[in-house]
């Protein structure tokens, strides 16, 4: 299999972004963006199309199974896991770019810090000790799922870096809260999540369709906004 | 002021950190990625516990004697019994922070684990350790939000800061500015497996490099059990990575076969007719290996799942069997699935004493970068616990300490720092070649003196930095300690002494020297009695 490779590469945020192409062949039709992005740092002696030497394209990456949300960057158009992205699927040509709603830093890397921020901001944590039984278990797992990758975020028309609407990133963790908050802290985490997510969230659920972890976030929007906002009951009824 | 300077952000690093922050006591936690990247997530059959939940009599003391017995008793006894009696304790403190374990009546479930004769391992389906990572990470930002706990993310732990023979701080790089710090304060190390000395070739993350490990090593933190590496029976090839297919999928009732004389042949069942596919981890690999030699056998073992009841699959391996038709093209419901041994875990490491201190004064270390716990071969399910346990426990050590904090936090450095230099990949990978050679499931003396001198030889061919160096001497550790050790215990199997040996029932010892790997063997500590145990 032989692809090209279109990399928006960027020395640091200082510097101009500029493309660069370099074709790259391998045998293993299970190959990833990712694992050939390995490839190419660790032989160090890659060229592009035109005869330049490639330097060492920084960019994330941990887990290499889809587990962690480290290699998130935009490929062919799309945001999406760089170690979910086989290249057979990609096409001839394969563009790869950084996430754009985040500062550069250097290549495909990005400053993702604004995402823990905006959670530490909407008090995420249990002040009190709690329990997640089977009547809200199956919430509380879905809502632990999230991989803090940003993907929803890149696709959400209303989230913006340094906004009041902190986007599904934020909602996704906050309903594992939410399915378990004591009555004590109730009213501070249903005012943070009617303030930070639902008055700011157009609910056209494109955040769902691109969740590389296929985490069910319509479903957890529905019980969220049915506590935080109907105080409805979270979960399976209980007995 | 100064901070508890904490290296990594996994599971041991977030529990130490946490458990210094109830006491008041300011931390930094360093790490090259957030806490969400690390291996921790990738946890996935479940964490052990002897809660007995499941009404079958279970009690601390068959844990204890369970991971002793796992370990092949090579592991501190005053450490384990720490450990498990602990344990109960942790898994309650998991459910408090809404850990939504699998539940019953709201109860926890226990589920079967290698090497256990008792049901004790709590899960969250098969992503546990994604599971209690989130909840654990949620209390730390608790603390986080009263400036208790400082997150140093895109971090890089560079070398202690010695005075003498005490740590005085670390050296840590910003990685998206480049700009180096020395942070003062008694440190932590919680930096997790040494994966990164096997690119591709182990189950865990890529960010855990084994440069920490390496780095202390060369200046003078002792490593116990190197030779220590954990084979796990059941993973598949992808790309970039071995992936690993759960212990749970045996302890839900899936079978190892192979085919013997166009049979199916259920070696582990007939072999071991007690815990048949749920003998240790050490164990089943080696059998795995040793059938496939078999000339009546063929080549492939496959783990056979097709039998389990559609309850299993949706209930407790829901997220297995996806994952398994993604990268296979098949359903392990209805199709047996090809597995091998990858490498999965490290049981050797830094060494420490049960109250997590190291031979250095004021460093400490906790997690699956410590030789603590697992003797010479680590229980599925222990591991977890021994991340979360290590970081309370050294975090009680620290604590007890009552260091004075009244000085800077950090200092910038300006200086020309080597160990800045990375190591080239192409060397990491010839390096790890040679390990391979000398470090597999079955070991002799030829192999690893021939390693040994492969690895000699690539040491004369140029000049190297300093984290290539410091490499070299941790492989070196690693393959000499496999050659001092003649006998066969748990994890290590040498083909010419194919016995355990009661006079190797001692703790490797790897100190450096002049650059090279000193190896030594230390005597084990006797249990306490019950009562002097609190
Ligand atoms: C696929 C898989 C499945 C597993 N399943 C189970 C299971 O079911 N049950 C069980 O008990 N155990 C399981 N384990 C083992 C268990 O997950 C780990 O042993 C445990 O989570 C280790 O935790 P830790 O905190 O020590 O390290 P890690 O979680 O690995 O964290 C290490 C930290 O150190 C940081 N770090 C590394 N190098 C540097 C550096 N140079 N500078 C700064 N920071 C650095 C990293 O960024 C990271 O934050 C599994 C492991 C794997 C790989
Ligand atoms: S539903 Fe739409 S507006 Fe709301 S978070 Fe998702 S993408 Fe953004
Ligand atoms: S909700 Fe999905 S897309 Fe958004 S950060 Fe979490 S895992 Fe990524
Ligand atoms: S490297 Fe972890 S999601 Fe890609």
């Amino acid at each position: 299999m032989k692809v090209i490779l279109e990399i928006l590469r960027r020395e640091s945020r200082e510097k101009a972004p500029y493309v660069q192409k370099i074709i790259y062949e391998t045998d293993d039709e299970n190959e990833t963006v990712a694992t050939a992005l390995n490839h190419i740092n660790n032989r160090g002696d890659y060229k592009d199309t035109d005869n330049n030497p490639v330097t060492h394209i920084h960019w994330e990456c941990s887990c290499m199974q889809e587990k962690c949300g480290a290699c998130a960057m935009i490929i062919n158009s799309k945001p999406r896991l760089a170690c979910g992205s086989k290249l057979k699927d990609m096409g001839e040509t394969v563009k790869i770019q950084p996430l754009k709603k985040f500062p550069a830093v250097a290549d495909l890397t990005v400053d993702r810090s604004i995402m823990l921020e905006n959670i530490k901001t909407a008090g995420l944590w249990f002040e009190e000790s709690t329990k997640a039984d089977e009547t809200v278990g199956d919430i509380s797992y879905e809502a632990s799922r999230c991989l803090q990758c940003g993907c929803c975020l890149e696709v959400c028309p209303n989230f913006y870096t340094g906004g009041e609407f902190f986007g599904m990133s934020a909602a996704v963790p906050l309903t594992r809260i939410i399915s378990a908050v004591t009555e004590k802290q109730k009213k501070d985490v249903y005012k943070a999540y009617k303030k930070h997510i639902y008055e700011g969230c157009g609910k056209s659920l494109a955040c769902h369709d691109i969740c590389p972890a296929n985490i069910d976030i319509e479903k957890l929007l529905v019980n969220s906004n049915g506590a935080a906002v109907w105080k409805r009951h979270i979960g399976k009824k209980k007995k | 002021m100064s901070r508890i300077n904490i290296i990594g952000a996994g599971l041991a690093g977030l529990s130490a950190a946490i458990h210094l922050a109830k006491a008041d006591i300011p931390c930094s936690l360093f790490s090259l990625q957030i806490s969400e990247r690390s291996q921790s997530v990738l946890a996935e059959g479940g964490i052990n516990g002897a809660l007995d939940t499941m009404g079958e009599g279970d009690v601390v003391e068959n844990h204890f004697n369970d991971t002793m017995k796992g370990g092949v008793f090579m592991a501190d006894p005053n450490a384990v019994e720490n450990l498990t009696h602990g344990a109960p304790e942790i898994l309650r403190w998991l459910e408090s922070i809404g850990v939504p374990f699998n539940m019953e009546n709201g109860n926890i479930i226990l589920r079967n684990f290698g090497g256990q004769k008792k049901k004790r391992t709590a899960y969250a389906k098969s992503s546990t350790g994604k599971i209690i990572m989130s909840a654990v990470i949620d209390e730390a930002r608790k603390y986080e939000a009263k400036g208790l706990i400082k997150r140093y993310p895109h971090h890089e732990f560079i070398r202690l800061i010695l005075d003498g023979d005490k740590c005085t701080g670390a050296r840590i790089r910003d990685c998206y500015t480049g700009k180096m710090y020395d942070y003062s304060g008694a440190v932590i190390l919680c930096s997790g497996g040494m994966n990164g000395i096997f690119p591709g070739k182990t189950t865990g993350t890529t960010q855990n490099s084994g440069d920490v490990t390496a780095t202390v090593f060369s200046q003078g933190v002792i490593l116990g059990n190197p030779e220590m590496i954990q084979y796990h029976p059941t993973t598949i090839g992808i790309s970039g990575k071995r992936c690993l297919v759960t212990e749970a999928a045996r302890g839900e009732g899936g079978r190892l076969y192979i085919e013997r004389n166009g049979q199916k042949w259920y070696f582990m069942e007939e072999k071991y007719p007690e815990l048949k596919n749920l003998m240790p981890r050490d164990v089943v690999a080696r059998e795995m290996f040793f059938v496939r030699r078999q000339p009546d056998c063929g080549d492939r073992v496959y783990l056979d799942m097709t039998g389990l009841d559609e309850s299993v699959w949706s209930r407790k391996l829901s997220d297995l069997r996806e994952e398994l038709i993604k990268y296979l093209n098949s359903d392990p419901k209805t199709v047996p699935i090809h597995v091998e041994e990858g490498i999965h875990y490290f049981m050797g490491g830094i060494d420490t004493d049960e109250y997590h201190r190291t031979n250095i004064k004021d460093l400490y270390a906790a997690g699956e970068c410590t030789c603590q716990y697992h003797g010479a071969n680590r229980l599925g399910g222990n591991s977890m616990l021994g991340a979360l346990f290590g970081g309370k426990k050294s975090a009680e050590t620290v604590i007890s300490c009552q260091y004075d904090l009244s000085g800077d936090e950090y200092i910038p450095v300006s200086e020309y720092e080597p160990l800045a230099e990375i190591a080239l990949p192409v060397l990491i990978e010839k390096i790890s070649g040679i390990l391979l050679s000398g470090l597999g499931i079955v070991r002799n003396k030829a192999m690893l003196e021939n390693a040994l001198g492969n690895l000699s030889s690539l040491r004369k061919e140029r000049e190297y930095n300093h984290r290539e160096i410091n490499r070299f001497a941790l492989a070196e550790a690693m393959l000499r300690g496999a050659l001092e050790r003649r006998e066969s215990r748990g994890a290590h199997y040498r083909e010419d002494y194919p016995e355990k040996d009661e006079s190797y029932r001692k703790t490797t010892v790897a100190r450096i020297n002049n650059g090279s790997a000193d190896i030594s063997f230390r005597t084990l500590a006797e249990r306490r009695s019950h009562e002097s145990n609190s």
